[in-house]
């Protein structure tokens, strides 16, 4: 046990004689240990590379300043799976390798899921998987309240359908509106399906989409939770079986199949019709740079097993709720989940949150933007003065 | 072989308190002189990688006192502090005093009290804000029971704060309960009985005889929990986050959401709060050992 350990942070360390063929990797999914399907998976690509990977688990937020405290040492790993945000701001410290360098071909990814990797034209990563939002129905509630899901198509028909679930003495809508990146990830969805632009937070349409989140609040459609409520807890709240609509994502899919109810989706709403963009969520595979560059070759292989359409369809099976980001593992994907065709639809119309140019000024904006949903769903401001001040804090924050 | 005798027992010396001296200088001074550095350098993710962090002086020091949230989380801040500080000091006074007298179950209440202590902080934030619920907290449910409306607890820009103190003066309460009771124990018994005959009643008995002789007690526990409750992060930051807006934001949550709670993580300014927050509770220090000199000269 004591010998392993020791074993362990050597190998972490730089180039001793062990870690030659000691592969370290890193990634956001602590909830899968060493035991299941997706740590034999990454086991499987190290073998196949001729190395061992030593594969360890971080929370998502720990993950990125692990990985800057670790390039500051020059200790990092080999492999980072990373939150695609997280991108830009590693990329611009330059401790990662671009993946031209890696002479990895990214051409067949998918431009809106691969933009939020890309700096100054330069891929750093390539997305094993996307993920987005939807709106998940309680098909009962619905029936009762006799909402045809399908007639949802703009903000007022979704509006109509609350109210006259709230009529059968039902909850309307559940999501997040936490004051962290999940409630920007959330709110992002009304934000651009109203026409409005991150680079320009207190516009009419940004004021009209937080409007409508503050109008659910204040009529009763949506409950006061929200204002604290994770994506977690959304989803947890829909389980109940108390709440016609609630805007969660991909990762539910299982879930979903299992609860009590029957339960459909729908994509999210524009304003005036049509579908709103959607944030795409999901992990790039990243290479940091190593003193040691011979370690590139098999990196490179552990890279390529992960994203030949075949690795990414594996991926997507494992975890159930990737969507592949490349038409040719789409394709493939759908062939095994024919059901999941409305999210291949929706990953393909989502859009980076560090896309249109954002980059590393995206965190600083989001912080901005939910601070402005909190203020506003709590009664602290209006929707327009919580905005103003928001943009007049993204300007500064980002110079 | 003088000499030996002269200079032998001084490398002793040292030699004992290098350990300490190397402890202390590794996990004391050198956090200390990181944490200012940080504090005078401008530190973005890049870099922090590279470690050519330019050095602007004190301008961190001037963003963090001409931002915005600067006055609302000193004023949280105070009003935290004090607040916590001062219900749990009276609330576990006068719960010492009143488990002073032995009575049956007396030692298993007062064990009960303490089990705020026992409680991981995860587990009893967490409870807390489950409990302050808006839609289904069984607070909430129990003030509907009596007809009250709905209380926004966390998420409503009057109340956060308020929540947040209630639970921080809770988990408070047995470590000013356990120190102010040890002090009760030392102030003798024959005491209380010479006031009684004497026609003391309670009041004047608490007024004139525990209160003065647990003086030395009272501060020291002030102090601790002054210095303790100025840095709390873990109670708010589980139940508010600081929110909704900065309505629960204190110096030590802003320093903490500035180095980890976004995805670009502004170290230097981090460090300015946390540089002033020490600040802070080194003057209370000083204070301390002035009140303790005067009571040493007296």
């Amino acid at each position: 046990m004591c010998a392993a350990a020791i074993a362990g942070c050597t190998s972490s360390g730089q180039g001793t004689s062990e870690a030659d063929d000691a592969y370290t990797w890193w990634d956001p999914y602590p909830q899968h240990d060493d035991s299941s399907d997706w740590a034999r998976r990454v086991a499987a690509c190290g073998e196949e590379a001729g190395v061992t990977i030593e594969r360890t688990a971080f929370d998502t937020t720990a993950l990125t300043n692990q990985a800057l405290l670790a390039a500051q040492e020059g200790t990092a790993p080999d492999v980072i799976l990373l939150d695609n945000p997280a991108v830009s701001t590693l990329a611009d410290t330059g401790m990662l390798t671009t993946m031209e360098e890696f002479g990895l071909d990214t051409s067949e990814i998918d431009d809106n899921l691969l933009a939020a990797g890309v700096v100054d034209g330069q891929a750093y990563g390539v997305p094993i998987g996307a993920n987005t939002l939807a709106l998940y129905y309680n098909e009962e509630i619905l029936d009762e309240a006799g909402v045809d899901p399908d007639s949802v198509t703009d903000w007022a028909s979704l509006t109509d359908a609350l109210e006259r679930v709230a009529e059968t003495g039902h909850q309307g809508i559940t999501f997040a509106g936490i004051g962290t990146e999940e409630g920007s990830f959330q709110f992002l969805p009304w934000f651009w399906g109203a026409g409005a632009d991150l680079g320009d937070l207190d516009s009419p349409e940004a004021v009209e989409a937080l409007e409508l989140w503050k109008g659910w609040l204040d009529a009763g459609y949506a409950p006061n939770s929200v204002i604290t409520n994770s994506q977690n807890t959304v989803w947890e709240q829909f389980l109940t079986g108390g709440f016609a609509f609630a805007e969660n994502g991909t990762w539910q899919v299982n879930s979903a199949a299992e609860a009590d109810f029957p339960v459909g989706v729908i994509p999210l709403p524009g304003r005036d019709g049509g579908v709103a963009p959607t944030p795409t969520g999901g992990e790039f595979i990243v290479a940091p740079v190593q003193a040691d560059d011979t370690r590139y070759e098999a990196t490179t292989r552990i890279v390529e097993c992960m994203t030949t359409p075949e690795g990414l369809v594996e991926t997507a099976t494992t975890f159930a709720y990737y969507v592949p980001p490349t038409t040719a593992g789409q394709e493939a994907f759908l062939a095994e989940n024919e059901d999941l065709q409305p999210w291949v639809e929706a990953v393909r119309n989502a859009k980076g949150r560090t896309s249109d140019g954002l980059g590393t000024d995206y965190p600083l904006i989001s912080e901005a933007l939910w601070s402005a949903v909190q203020n506003t769903l709590s009664g602290a401001m209006d929707a327009e003065e919580a905005l103003d001040r928001a943009q007049a804090e993204a300007e500064s924050a980002t110079g | 072989m003088r000499r030996r005798t002269a200079s032998g027992p001084r490398w002793t010396a040292f030699a004992f308190i290098a350990p300490l001296a190397a402890y202390l200088v590794l996990f004391y001074a050198y956090p200390l002189y990181r944490n200012i550095d940080l504090s005078l350098h401008d530190y973005t993710p890049r870099a922090f990688v590279q470690g050519d962090a330019a050095f602007v002086g004190t301008a961190n020091f001037a963003d963090v006192l001409s931002s915005d949230a600067f006055g609302t989380a000193l004023w949280n801040t105070a009003v935290f502090t004090l607040v916590s500080i001062a219900a749990q000091y009276a609330i576990g006074l006068a719960l010492a005093v009143f488990f002073r007298d032995n009575f049956p179950l007396s030692p298993l209440l007062r064990a009960m009290f303490l089990v705020p202590w026992l409680l991981p902080m995860i587990v009893s934030a967490s409870t807390w804000s489950w409990m302050l619920n808006s839609d289904n907290g069984i607070v909430n449910s129990v003030l509907g029971a009596f007809g009250a409306g709905q209380v926004n607890w966390l998420t409503s820009p009057e109340t956060a704060l308020t929540s947040v103190i209630i639970a921080n003066i809770w988990l408070g309460i047995p470590f000013n309960l356990v120190i102010l009771y040890s002090g009760l124990q030392n102030i003798p018994k024959d005491l209380y009985e010479a006031a009684e005959l004497d026609g003391a009643g309670p009041w004047q008995r608490f007024r004139h005889i525990t209160m003065p002789l647990l003086r030395p007690v009272s501060v020291i526990t002030l102090l601790l929990g002054l210095v303790y409750t100025l840095k709390v992060v873990d109670v708010i930051w589980i139940m508010t986050l600081g929110g909704p807006g900065n309505t629960s934001t204190t110096l030590a949550i802003w320093s903490y959401r500035r180095a980890f709670g976004t995805g670009q993580p502004d170290f230097s300014q981090a460090a300015a709060v946390g540089n002033l927050l020490i600040l802070m509770a080194l003057v209370f220090g000083f204070v301390h050992l002035y009140l303790r000199r005067r009571e040493e000269w007296s």
